[in-house]
């Protein structure tokens, strides 16, 4: 706790908006913001931990099931997500590099691109989702999954209800996935704002580094949920 | 400012209270104070709601027959009481209150790392709790607060989603608070405040956000699945259609066990602040009962099984759950013998506070070690779903728990209003609530032992005698609660202003004004010293010591 590096810093600071007041300094405040987010994420690490375990368990019961169903999804349209969001935390490194070297032009561009990238992957979601829809694999009174092989194992066929535990645990995990890019997307629409108004400067742009620290919280889950959902005894 | 109010006429001198007046002044504030105020009315009244259940459930106990209520009534009863008491004032209780006021004031800092955030959490807690009310009002829920699948997502006809919604949004509010309390802890301490200077009550604070950060974003995720296995009739927990009921309980424990050291570890840590004070003396093996609280904390998510013996997990696993839960009792008696200890050759006041620590040593020892028959495999078999459980659990969360609050009200009550409470009739009312918890609880032991299942609105002749000692114990106890509440809100039109350090206790917040000013220090405050220096305090030539910095 021995700030005294700062402390020439400190009457210059004291005048920046940016500030709270019972901050000592602009270190400590940027300490405590990028913590506070950490921790945060900590939580969102135990909320889709849950789903997660429950995911484990009904996969290593029900295995043949959970294949079956798995294949029943579009891997590629899966795989494109994938790609997409990859290429979206590229943008969002870029952006708080472009904020650091005082780029605004190029912060705004790869704001609005991170943006285009979350619509784009929820665009391709939609047509999952659709095609789920319409092949009456959502669960509730009218799912259905008759006479679905499961792979490697001719003849045999999968069991719906443990296919429509599957499919509750991807419309769920897929589905609150979803929802945290929504609410990116509602947290860029305020950093772009922000940017715009040429309110982050190399000294200041603590919000970009804190959205971003979420928007790649969000693609990590992601990076789970894929091999998880999509490609499960793939091969077979 | 001290210039001026040494000269001037007595006016009353500038602090949190009366710097800015009006409705909106207090629900916009981002003042860690004014919020811990909020929370302390809005807990109060939470408090009082689920009382009332407890005592309307006490009453039909009074006699074997179901003549107040019927089985249907009975059900919400008891689920509204653990509902209302758990979420909206145990676990709440003490971090939002005196947590909130007290951690900045103690590390010396001028606020909580997120004072929007804080502000926030008490929306959230307010929203969560209207909606809890709403709840209430509308038909209840009826299932036990533990809302157990697979009766709450396929049978129960009563507003379990709804409910289930409040805890979620109120879980929110409890997240909030502890990702506050660590960040600040971290980040935000006074010059020369070491972690080994820390007092045990920060310490405590500490390890309870720790659980509510890891812990609280289970259940929400367990309330989320609920909700909609119960709206679009899936099969997740739904043994019929293919579920594990015992994954909802896995999953309901793995938070609701560790949350009983939300309620308990900050009144750990409160009692550590009286019983050094009021002893005078540094306390007993200060790292230990630093470290014990982290260690709860940890082994606490670890023995969430203790409560499914019965429900069919494998043998090994009772083993290994059964082991931990042992072991939990560790840590929780380093502090018991180092408060006692701390005790030996100290010079000991008996005001209010102490005789509420020395309440809560008793009941928590009684507490705890009826947790560690219930860890037993064997004696849990007998008395599981029993009347002993019920007397165990309350042993801890109102006799430790709640008499830790009661006794922490007092101590920081002249610091938070700036007014002294009536000595006289605080230690009335701590001996009232003693007598009467005591009276309520006890009986429920052997209630239990011989037999008497929780849960259950009538009962056979030969209970009513023990029934009709625990809700005579519950009037009493009822009266003990009525009192403090009574004379405390005496005291702020009433009582005498108080000093600033009325107890001369160690501990920054001592060093403030009574009650403080918003930004808690006129300026920022330097320590160099270990905490509960009372040896040092004491001594007769203080001024001329030299200060070594």
């Amino acid at each position: 706790m021995s700030d005294s590096t700062v402390v020439g810093l400190n009457h210059e600071e004291q005048h920046r908006p940016e500030l709270l007041h019972h901050f000592a300094d602009a270190q400590q405040q940027r300490d405590s913001s990028s913590f506070g987010m950490w921790i945060f994420l900590a939580t969102e690490v135990m909320f889709f931990g849950g789903l997660f375990c429950a995911y484990l368990i009904y996969r290593g019961w029900y295995f043949g099931d959970f294949a079956a169903a798995s294949k029943s999804i579009d891997a590629r349209l899966g795989g494109a997500n994938t790609a997409v969001l990859i290429c979206s935390s590229l943008t969002v490194v870029l952006a708080i590099w472009a904020a650091q070297t005082s780029r605004r032009a190029l912060l705004i561009a790869m704001l609005i691109l991170t943006m285009l990238f979350g619509v784009t992957f929820l665009g391709i979601k939609g047509i999952e989702y659709k095609a789920k829809f319409d092949e009456h694999h959502v669960p509730g009174a009218s799912f259905s999954f008759d006479h679905e092989e499961i792979p490697g194992h001719p003849g045999q066929y999968a069991n719906p209800r443990h296919a429509q535990i599957f499919f509750s645990l991807y419309f769920i995990m897929t589905g609150l996935h979803a929802l945290h890019m929504i609410i990116g997307l509602g947290l860029f629409t305020w950093l772009l704002v922000m940017a715009w108004r040429g309110r982050f400067t190399p000294e200041y742009y603590t919000p970009l580094e804190m959205g971003g620290l979420y928007w790649h919280f969000v693609d990590i889950v992601w990076i789970y949920l894929f091999p998880l959902l999509y490609l499960i005894d793939r091969h077979a | 400012m001290s210039m001026a109010t040494a000269t001037v006429q007595p006016v009353e001198r500038e602090n949190y209270l009366n710097k800015h007046y009006g409705v909106g002044s207090w629900l916009f504030t981002t003042d860690h104070k004014r919020i811990a105020l909020l929370y302390l009315i809005s807990i109060t009244f939470f408090f009082f709601i689920g009382g009332f259940f407890a005592l309307l459930i006490r009453l039909e106990l009074l006699t074997p027959a179901g003549d107040l209520v019927q089985a249907d009534s009975y059900n919400k009863l008891f689920t509204m009481h653990g509902m209302v008491m758990v979420f909206f004032f145990l676990i709440p209780s003490i971090p939002a209150v005196l947590g909130n006021f007290l951690v900045p004031l103690m590390i010396g800092a001028k606020d909580l790392a997120f004072p929007r955030i804080n502000l926030l959490s008490w929306y959230l807690y307010i929203i969560g709790g209207i909606m809890m009310m709403h709840c209430m009002l509308t038909g209840g829920v009826d299932t036990g607060w533990t809302f157990y699948t697979p009766f709450s997502t396929a049978f129960t006809n009563t507003k379990i989603v709804e409910a289930g919604l409040a805890i979620f949004v109120a879980g929110f509010s409890s997240i909030l608070t502890g990702l506050n309390f660590v960040v600040t802890i971290h980040r935000m301490r006074a010059p020369g405040m070491t972690w080994s200077r820390l007092p045990l009550f920060i310490w405590a604070h500490y390890a309870t956000s720790i659980i509510q950060i890891l812990g609280t974003p289970v259940i929400a995720i367990t309330i989320v699945l609920v909700a909609v296995e119960r709206t679009l009739h899936l099969g997740i927990f739904d043994p019929k259609l293919g579920g594990d009921p015992l994954l909802f309980q896995h999953l309901f424990w793995f938070y609701s066990h560790p949350a009983v050291y939300i309620m308990i570890l900050p009144s750990m840590g409160i009692v550590s602040e009286i019983i050094a004070c009021f002893s005078r003396k540094r306390i007993f093996g200060y790292s230990f009962v630093a470290f014990s609280s982290i260690a709860i904390a940890v082994f606490g998510f670890l023995v969430w099984a203790h409560h499914m013996f019965v429900a069919g997990i494998s043998v090994y696993a009772a083993l290994i759950f059964s082991l931990l839960s042992y072991a939990v009792a560790v840590p929780s008696a380093v502090k018991v013998f180092n408060w006692t200890a701390t005790l030996y050759k100290g010079s000991i006041r008996y005001d209010a506070p102490m005789l509420y620590a020395f309440g809560f040593l008793g009941l928590f020892t009684i507490g705890g070690l009826t947790g560690l028959f219930l860890a037993c495999l064997g004696i849990d078999v007998h008395v599981t779903d029993t009347y002993f459980v019920v007397a165990h659990f309350h042993y801890i969360m109102v006799g430790g728990a709640l008499m830790g609050y009661l006794g922490g009200m007092h101590f920081w009550w002249p610091k938070i209003s700036g007014r002294l409470y009536p000595e006289g009739w605080a230690r009335l009312a701590a001996l009232i609530v003693f007598i009467g918890f005591n009276l309520t609880f006890f009986p429920q032991f052997i209630l239990g032992y011989v037999g008497m299942p929780r849960r259950y609105y009538q009962y056979p002749q030969e209970f009513q005698v023990l029934n009709v000692l625990s809700t005579a114990g519950a009037t009493v106890l009822g009266v003990g609660y009525l009192l403090p509440m009574i004379y405390f809100l005496w005291s702020m039109r009433y009582g005498r202003p108080a000093p600033d350090n009325p107890w001369n206790a160690a501990g920054l917040e001592w060093k403030t004004p009574s009650p403080p000013t918003t930004f808690n220090f006129e300026t920022e405050p330097v320590v160099t010293w270990e905490a509960y220096n009372y040896e040092e305090l004491d001594a007769p030539h203080k001024e001329e010591v030299p200060v070594v910095r």
